[in-house]
């Protein structure tokens, strides 16, 4: 046997195992989806494309993806911020350098529906401690979570608690990864803190910043355990996401072919935005880098 | 001499029998119980069987509700049989699909199912009918009538009776007989205040007690704290509300449906009128009243926060718990009801003098055995053993447990007033509304057809998008009879019909 084909049956394995893993459950979903299967009807028969047809004028599913990309554009956008800032203020030697960086770490090691719970139970319009601190500052107690607008921000803001430590993780790997000569350059040259940022930590973080967007975007667009716990989607439909609406149809009602069918066309639109929103970093921030 | 050894032989055996029964009695107490109940289903009979060697797989809701007192029997039966019980515990948003699946599937996954009755039109036809052995047991042959009718599909009763539920008024008794507070109602409103009748009068009160501090702990207090949030029991709130002005029991043939034409009657003046009611209702809500679930709605009213609630019996358990803020000054009474009941037939409001108030039966759990378990004789008594007598009686005594009276025997005054400690007052009051309940001819049962999720998940999503105001009610209903003709359609009319008449029988005293 040649080496090169050697490769290939250590590797076979391991390929097999990934194939069964990735592409079993995703064509299974494809052929539940072209299904009937729901509470009254088990099995695989075959209806077509009519459940694909029926989702296209499913307002519901279509608005949930309009809250969906403002709850995940919104809250990895925050959380790329906070964590990029984090990661500046810990990546330079400062006092207790070390006790920072497993604090900014610990809410990405909790349990996120548990969290959930205790976030909600933190926004409790009567209860909660968060407007006994609005109260303090003699504002009137705010409606987080049955007003819309407060009830989005109030989700983001468990994302933005639960996510930032993965993007200061992400972010000061990177930043430690750099090489010094750059900073010395900039350094002799004079330049500040602000231009050093701007025209050498920013550009060589590029790479990495869009590896650490897209995994969080990716992350950001499944969410789930938070809107379950802390509003259900309400007020109304006011923070029901794709995922909820699918997991609705699919697990509450037993709409499985049905949920099949969203959750392939969820699928597709996700992989064509991630990628199209990929792109559009790249070019925006690598562009940047070579200029 | 021949005589004496006879009656020596006679107090002998006389003499070991008491002893043994005496001995037994005191064995099963480290078990919790009070005293063991002769009959099939009691810890002696059970002590008896011989299950070594036999796993029974039990799935059953997250503890405690329902899951921590599966765990306490499951343990029992265990050591009492020999058999090795697996229970799995799964949170209520999920166990309707880990029952299913397996169910569609083929699989035989548990032995013994526990889940809330509102999903027999689903599952009943993967159940195995109860044997006639336990039906003829006395503890269920105590079962109220109308319990066992939850239990029953067509005429073969397919689910073991564990709990019975229904919804009903909770308030502060120390408020509704405050002198001044009485007086200054009658000031406002020109109403006497008294325990309120109809929603109407509900409304009123709820909306003069609501923001100033009737309590006088030095903090604003508030009308009524009722179920909101929209995937967390919601649609029962709605229901309680909306039987009032929909249920017209001169009108026979069904609330939620035309069973002859199986066209939805949810957008109908009742329904509709009944969410202009609700939506009002924000008003007299604490903050955050209208994002409550179950647990904030019990927290909210047992907490000392609102004046009334509505909802299920565990609300005034706890609230009359013996650590319990407001122990003692709570009081209940059927759902208030309406003088205005739409008339579909007519299609105008029929006027009744006293308020049409229907009983709701709203989904309480329940059990059952697979049909495709090969344990069915171990399942049965397992189930016979859970609701034996001693156990019932030890569960209704523990609030988070979720299992409340079913059995006639469960309704004596004595057991509430001096057992529970909840005193003469409150415990009659409790036995007499819960009675009332039970007896009345002019039930609500939830709606026990295929794909009943898939109707309330809808339902929910309305009523929540009015109140959030999204839509108005006559709009938000619309859409949901409209998405309620696509499922019926989907479903299939005839399977739906045929599983909504088994509802409208019981609803209509068939």
């Amino acid at each position: 046997m040649s080496a090169d084909r050697s490769k290939f049956v250590f590797v076979l394995p391991g390929l097999i195992v990934l194939v069964a893993i990735i592409l079993f459950p995703l064509l299974f979903t494809i052929r539940v989806s072209f299904s009937d299967w729901d509470v009254a009807r088990p099995g695989l028969d075959w209806i077509g494309a009519t459940n694909y047809l029926r989702l296209v004028h499913d307002t519901r599913f279509w608005e949930s993806f309009g809250r969906l990309a403002l709850m995940a554009v919104g809250s990895v956008l925050l959380q790329y911020m906070l964590g990029f800032g984090l990661a500046l203020l810990v990546w330079r030697e400062v006092r207790a350098r070390r006790f920072f960086r497993v604090l900014f770490l610990i809410p990405m090691m909790t349990t996120p529906v548990i969290m959930a719970v205790i976030w909600r139970t933190m926004f409790h319009e009567s209860l909660g401690p968060v407007n006994d601190l609005v109260r303090l500052l003699h504002f009137a107690p705010l409606p987080w979570l049955s007003q819309a607008g407060l009830a989005m921000m109030s989700i983001i803001t468990v994302e933005v608690w639960q996510w930032t430590p993965f993007m200061f993780l992400m972010l000061l790997a990177g930043l430690l990864s750099l090489p010094r000569e750059p900073f010395l350059a900039a350094a002799i040259d004079g330049a500040g803190p602000i231009r050093t940022f701007l025209r050498v930590t920013f550009p060589m973080m590029a790479p990495i910043s869009i590896g650490a967007i897209i995994i969080r975007l990716i992350e950001a667009s499944k969410i789930l355990d938070s809107v379950y716990v802390i509003t259900s989607g309400g007020p109304g439909t006011a923070t029901e996401t794709s995922s909820y609406y699918i997991f609705i149809r699919g697990l509450r009602d037993f709409q499985v072919g049905y949920a099949a069918a969203l959750s392939f066309t969820y699928l597709v639109i996700m992989a064509i935005s991630l990628t199209i929103i990929a792109k559009v970093l790249a070019r925006a921030m690598l562009v940047r880098d070579r200029a | 001499m021949k005589r004496i050894k006879k009656y020596t032989l006679l107090a002998t055996t006389v003499a070991l029998a008491l002893g043994g029964t005496l001995a037994s009695a005191q064995d099963f107490k480290k078990y919790g119980i009070d005293k063991d109940v002769p009959g099939a289903c009691s810890y002696a009979s059970m002590s008896k069987k011989d299950y070594k060697g036999r796993t029974l797989s039990v799935i059953t809701h997250a503890v405690p509700v329902m899951g921590e007192p599966t765990d306490l029997h499951a343990k029992q039966f265990q050591e009492l049989t020999g058999a090795t019980v697996n229970v799995v515990h799964v949170p209520f948003g999920d166990l309707f699909q880990r029952i299913m699946i397996p169910f569609q599937t083929g699989q035989n996954a548990y032995d013994v199912l526990f889940y809330g009755s509102l999903w027999s039109g689903d599952f009943h036809d993967y159940l195995a009918p109860v044997p006639k052995k336990y039906l003829d047991t006395a503890g269920m042959k105590d079962v109220t009538p109308t319990y066992r009718k939850v239990a029953t599909w067509g005429d073969t009763m397919v689910q073991y009776t564990v709990d019975a539920d229904r919804n009903y008024l909770k308030y502060r008794t120390d408020v509704f007989n405050n002198p001044e507070y009485k007086k200054k109602f009658k000031e406002k409103t020109g109403h006497d205040l008294a325990v309120p009748k109809t929603w109407e009068e509900y409304d009123e009160i709820a909306n003069f007690f609501n923001g100033w501090d009737w309590a006088g702990d030095g903090k604003p207090h508030f009308g009524s704290a009722e179920v909101t949030k929209r995937d967390d029991l919601m649609f029962s709130a709605f229901i309680d509300r909306a039987s009032a002005y929909a249920k017209n029991p001169n009108v026979k043939g069904g609330m939620f449906f035309d069973l002859k034409t199986m066209e939805p009657l949810i957008n109908t003046p009742g329904f509709v009128k009944a969410l202009e009611m609700f939506v009002k209702a924000k008003r007299y809500f604490p903050p955050g009243g209208d994002n409550f679930g179950l647990g904030d709605e019990i927290f909210s009213f047992g907490g000392g926060q609102t004046l009334m609630s509505y909802t299920w019996d565990d609300a005034f358990v706890q609230a009359m718990e013996p650590t319990s803020k407001i122990r003692f000054k709570v009081g209940s009474s059927p759902l208030p009801g309406s003088h205005e009941v739409w008339n579909r037939i007519t299609k105008k409001w029929d006027h009744f003098d006293k308020p049409n108030a229907p009983a709701y039966v709203t989904w309480g759990w329940t059990s059952a055995v697979a049909k495709a378990s090969k344990n069915q004789d171990m399942a049965f008594d397992f189930l016979c053993f859970f609701s034996n007598e001693a156990n019932a009686d030890h569960d209704l005594q523990i609030g988070r447990f979720g299992i409340n009276p079913y059995r006639n025997a469960h309704f004596t005054k004595s057991f509430w007033a001096d057992k529970m400690g909840w005193g003469k007052t409150v415990g009659d009051q409790y036995v007499d509304t819960l009675l009332t309940i039970d007896r009345s001819k002019n039930h609500v049962f939830d709606l026990r057809i295929p794909g009943v999720n898939q109707f309330m998940s809808s339902m929910a999503t309305g009523v929540s998008e009015a109140m959030a105001g999204q839509k108005t009610p006559q709009q938000a209903l619309d859409d949901v009879a409209k998405e309620w003709k696509q499922t019926v359609n989907r479903i299939g009319v005839d399977k739906v019909r045929a599983a909504y008449a088994n509802v409208v029988k019981l609803e209509d005293n068939e």
